[in-house]
């Protein structure tokens, strides 16, 4: 089963000292002490089904790390004990990096802001935290690369470039919007920047991503274009027990479809912890259960998503086939504006925004001396201004019309002709042709 | 498996009204049979129908298919759809369990893996859901699948994705994306086949917004409707029946598709309506013998299009007749005929004579026993008992 491809050793900055298997390959993960599972250990504590999650926690021990399944011929980084021996990224790339992350950080925040002011409605589920998945893979796309996401989907939207105008518009519902104020928070369309979606019910979107790729591949065999798109697909850990991720693995693999499968693992599904529903917490090892590398990549860290990211895009425009990415990552708000948050541990909310994937790139950058404070103030600025014209132009907008409610039914609208009185067009000997007036 | 039925259903082919979405080089055969070429004439004029039921279609000498034609099964017809598509759009495409190298289940792929890969005629795993929402992903990014439940049934699996993403993302996208697939299958009761397979999904899949559906009975209408279906832009459920693959009748040599919102008149008549689709049509011709050498003069008209229904023709007919029967297989509780009965109500309310009369199967599981089975569904018998009492 094994795939020609590589997949690097990411080295988490923060490892704890001690038995560090950085340079072993096993088959198992071990998560070290400031990852996911020690929080949810505490918190097991707390909760009647503890024992399973302590034991599970305990069985880890030490330090690493992104490792990639024994499936994919593994090559190994330089070691070093900081995550950025020598360069990743150029000054450019640092500064597109930051100001993407600081797009989604200050949109959502600005979502928030509107949410309680009575602006938007429904069920809105923001992004803060999860920044460097979204910056990190979709930065490196092409426009034509399709992205599925899911509820949570606003800075997917921006990441791919729909503009903030366009996403704030149709969150407060005016025909502005992307999706003309039709679709809402949950289902972001953009039909130019490639963004397929924004679906309600999770893991509805996997298998549409499944067939986007399905398409590339299509398009490169049978009708013998020059095609080599890739399909992002964003997910979450909640997902992974679902039958639609599992059913399009194996047909991705079989394939060897053109996708990355990208798990946002912050850990929670609302308020049912990973460890609480999943009998193998270890998403990553599903990948080579059917056939694909299976990488575990610290999620809260840009950087390291970027090179897993080229690594797995690589891999798909090349036609090697899937790769499954599991980002360890967490969201430090609540799973959407009506949830109180009140199962999280305190501690592990502080522990993760000690992580601030933001901060941290911030810190890489002035380090490198790659920018300089005043520098990233103006990409700040700048945001904030591109934020307050998005929400201006929303306020701006008119909301639909009457009209607007039947139109977009159907693509090919003939014979479903509705009259202005609500009732089939059928005295209307032409009514199987046109579009509907309504 | 299913009885072979040896008349051709050739009032079908004269009935047929101008299609849609024609090409312009497209000959069409006209309710007058008058052959009419390139531009399709748009004005639906209410049709001198040349022959009565029985009549073969070879006699009729105006008719554009002066040519013989040649003799299908209607699961040859589907395929020979299926194949015309393909041929004129590379971007057509099947998936299902056993459509390629099994050639279909009920071999309505068979060779067209042979001849267009293993891509274009992709075998898939038992992942209903999953594949549908591949055909819609597909869908949103240029493809044009066609996706087959191996039996209607199975597409129970495939909900989420049918009423969700094939039913609404073109409206939930703003009208960004479209859904151009068509999902196919047999369904309806057949011959014991158990009550999991024999199941009618009319009823379900009839609320979701932004699904069409339709339903083809003769190798004439259902080559015409595969062809119609993937041609259109909109998502289409083409629903089969088990029993009716293996109906025998000559088609037109030349290219052909139907409408697919119009309504098939079988056979005119004065004295009452009988809307029906799909499988029910036989036994509704079946009992119109009968019915015929009684005395009486039904109409029977098959609504094909289950979703919009052709209000035109069916108002057209009820003002001629004032009287309404509605024979399916579907299930009496929210079924396609109770949605009739409601629209009908609603429109032509003035014209009736007589409250609505719909014989539609019994609200239960399929039975496997035949006897059990045969009361299931309408027989000729009760239809004729309902057209007499509704013509008392």
């Amino acid at each position: 089963m094994a795939c020609s491809a590589t997949a690097k050793i990411i080295h988490n900055p923060l490892v704890l000292s001690s038995s560090r298997s950085a340079e072993k390959y096993e088959s198992c993960c071990k998560i070290s002490g400031p990852s996911s599972l020690l929080g949810s250990k505490f918190l097991g504590k707390k909760l009647l089904s503890a024992k399973s999650a302590i034991s599970l926690a305990s069985r880890r021990s030490g330090a690493v790390v992104a490792v990639s399944s024994d499936v994919v011929k593994e090559k190994k980084v330089k070691s070093g004990s900081s995550a950025a021996s020598n360069l990743l990224i150029t000054k450019e790339e640092g500064l597109v990096l930051y100001e993407d992350m600081y797009l989604g950080r200050a949109f959502e925040d600005m979502c928030a802001q509107m949410y309680y002011r009575g602006k938007m409605f429904g069920f809105v589920h923001l992004y803060n935290g999860q920044e460097a998945v979204s910056t990190g893979f979709i930065k490196l796309l092409k426009q034509e690369d399709c992205v599925v996401s899911t509820y949570r989907d606003h800075v997917h939207s921006l990441s791919k470039g729909v503009p903030a105008r366009q996403v704030m518009s149709e969150l407060f519902g005016k025909t502005t919007g992307c999706c003309r104020g039709q679709g809402g928070s949950m289902h972001m369309f953009s039909k130019e920047h490639n963004v397929l979606g924004g679906f309600a019910f999770i893991g509805e979107g996997i298998p549409v991503a499944t067939g986007a790729a399905f398409t590339s591949k299509y398009k490169r065999e049978v009708l013998k274009e020059d095609c080599d798109e890739v399909t992002l697909a964003f997910f979450g850990d909640g997902t992974c027990n679902n039958g639609q991720f599992f059913e399009c693995l194996n047909m991705a693999a079989l394939w060897k479809l053109p996708i990355v499968f990208v798990v946002e693992n912050n850990l929670w599904a609302i308020g049912m912890s990973h460890l609480r529903s999943t009998s193998d917490p270890q998403i990553w090892k599903k990948g080579p259960a059917f056939g694909m590398p299976g990488v575990h990549v610290d999620g809260m860290d840009v950087l390291k998503v970027r090179e897993v990211a080229q690594e797995a895009i690589g891999r798909a425009r090349r036609g090697e086939g899937p790769t499954l990415v599991e980002c360890e990552t967490y969201r430090f708000r609540g799973h959407s504006l009506a949830d109180p948050d009140e199962l999280r541990d305190p501690a592990e909310k502080a522990r993760y925004a000690t992580r601030d994937p933001i901060t941290a790139l911030k810190k890489y950058l002035f380090e490198n001396n790659l920018a300089n404070e005043a520098e990233l103030k103006a990409v700040d600025k700048k945001i904030d201004e591109i934020i307050e014209d998005s929400v201006e132009f929303a306020d701006a907008s008119p909301v639909p019309a009457r009209n607007q409610l039947l139109e977009n039914v159907f693509a090919d609208p003939r014979g479903f002709g509705i009259g202005p009185d609500g009732k089939y067009r059928c005295e209307d000997p032409k009514f199987t042709e046109g579009t509907a007036q309504v | 498996m299913a009885a072979s039925f040896g008349v051709s259903s050739a009032a079908a082919a004269n009935a047929v009204k101008s299609p849609a979405l024609s090409p312009p080089s497209l000959p069409v055969i006209r309710s007058e049979a008058r052959p009419i070429s390139c531009r399709v004439n748009k004005s639906r004029k209410a049709g001198k129908i040349t022959t009565k039921a029985v009549a073969a279609q070879a006699e009729n000498p105006a008719s554009a298919a002066s040519k013989p034609g040649h003799e299908v099964l209607l699961f040859e017809a589907l395929r020979e759809g299926l194949e015309e598509e393909m041929e004129r759009d590379p971007r057509v495409c099947i998936f299902g369990e056993d459509v390629g190298h099994y050639g279909g289940s009920y071999k309505v792929s068979k060779g067209l893996a042979d001849k267009y890969g293993d891509l274009r005629v992709l075998d898939t795993p038992i992942a209903e859901n999953s594949f549908t929402g591949m055909a819609v992903g597909a869908a949103m990014t240029g493809l044009r699948p066609v996706v087959e439940g191996m039996n209607m049934g199975f597409l129970l699996l495939a909900f989420n994705q049918i009423s969700d993403n094939c039913g609404m993302l073109h409206y939930t996208s703003g009208g960004q994306f479209t859904i151009p697939t068509v999902i196919r299958g047999p369904g309806g009761v057949g011959r014991q086949l158990g009550a999991e397979h024999s199941q009618r999904l009319e009823s379900y899949f009839q609320s979701i917004p932004g699904i069409q559906m339709v339903a083809c009975s003769t190798p004439y209408n259902a080559k015409g409707l595969m062809k119609a279906a993937i041609r259109s832009e909109n998502p289409v459920v083409l629903f089969e029946h088990v029993l009716l693959y293996n109906l025998k009748e000559r088609i037109p040599d030349e290219e052909y598709v139907v409408s697919l919102e119009e309504a098939e008149m079988v056979r005119p008549g004065e004295h009452v309506t009988i809307l029906t689709y799909s499988r029910m049509r036989y036994h509704v011709m079946q009992a119109a013998k009968t019915l015929v050498n009684k005395g009486y003069d039904p109409e029977v008209i098959d609504i094909r299009s289950l979703k919009p229904f052709d209000l035109y023709t069916i108002g057209n007919s009820i003002k001629k007749t004032h009287k309404v029967l509605i024979v399916e297989e579907c299930m009496r509780t929210g079924g396609i005929g109770a949605s009739l009965t409601a629209a009908i109500n609603e429109n032509f309310n003035d014209y009736l004579d007589a409250p609505i009369v719909c014989l539609s199967s019994q609200d239960v599981p399929t039975p496997y026993a035949g006897t059990l089975e045969e009361w299931t569904v309408v027989q000729p018998g009760q239809i004729v008992t309902a057209v007499e009492q509704l013509c008392r």
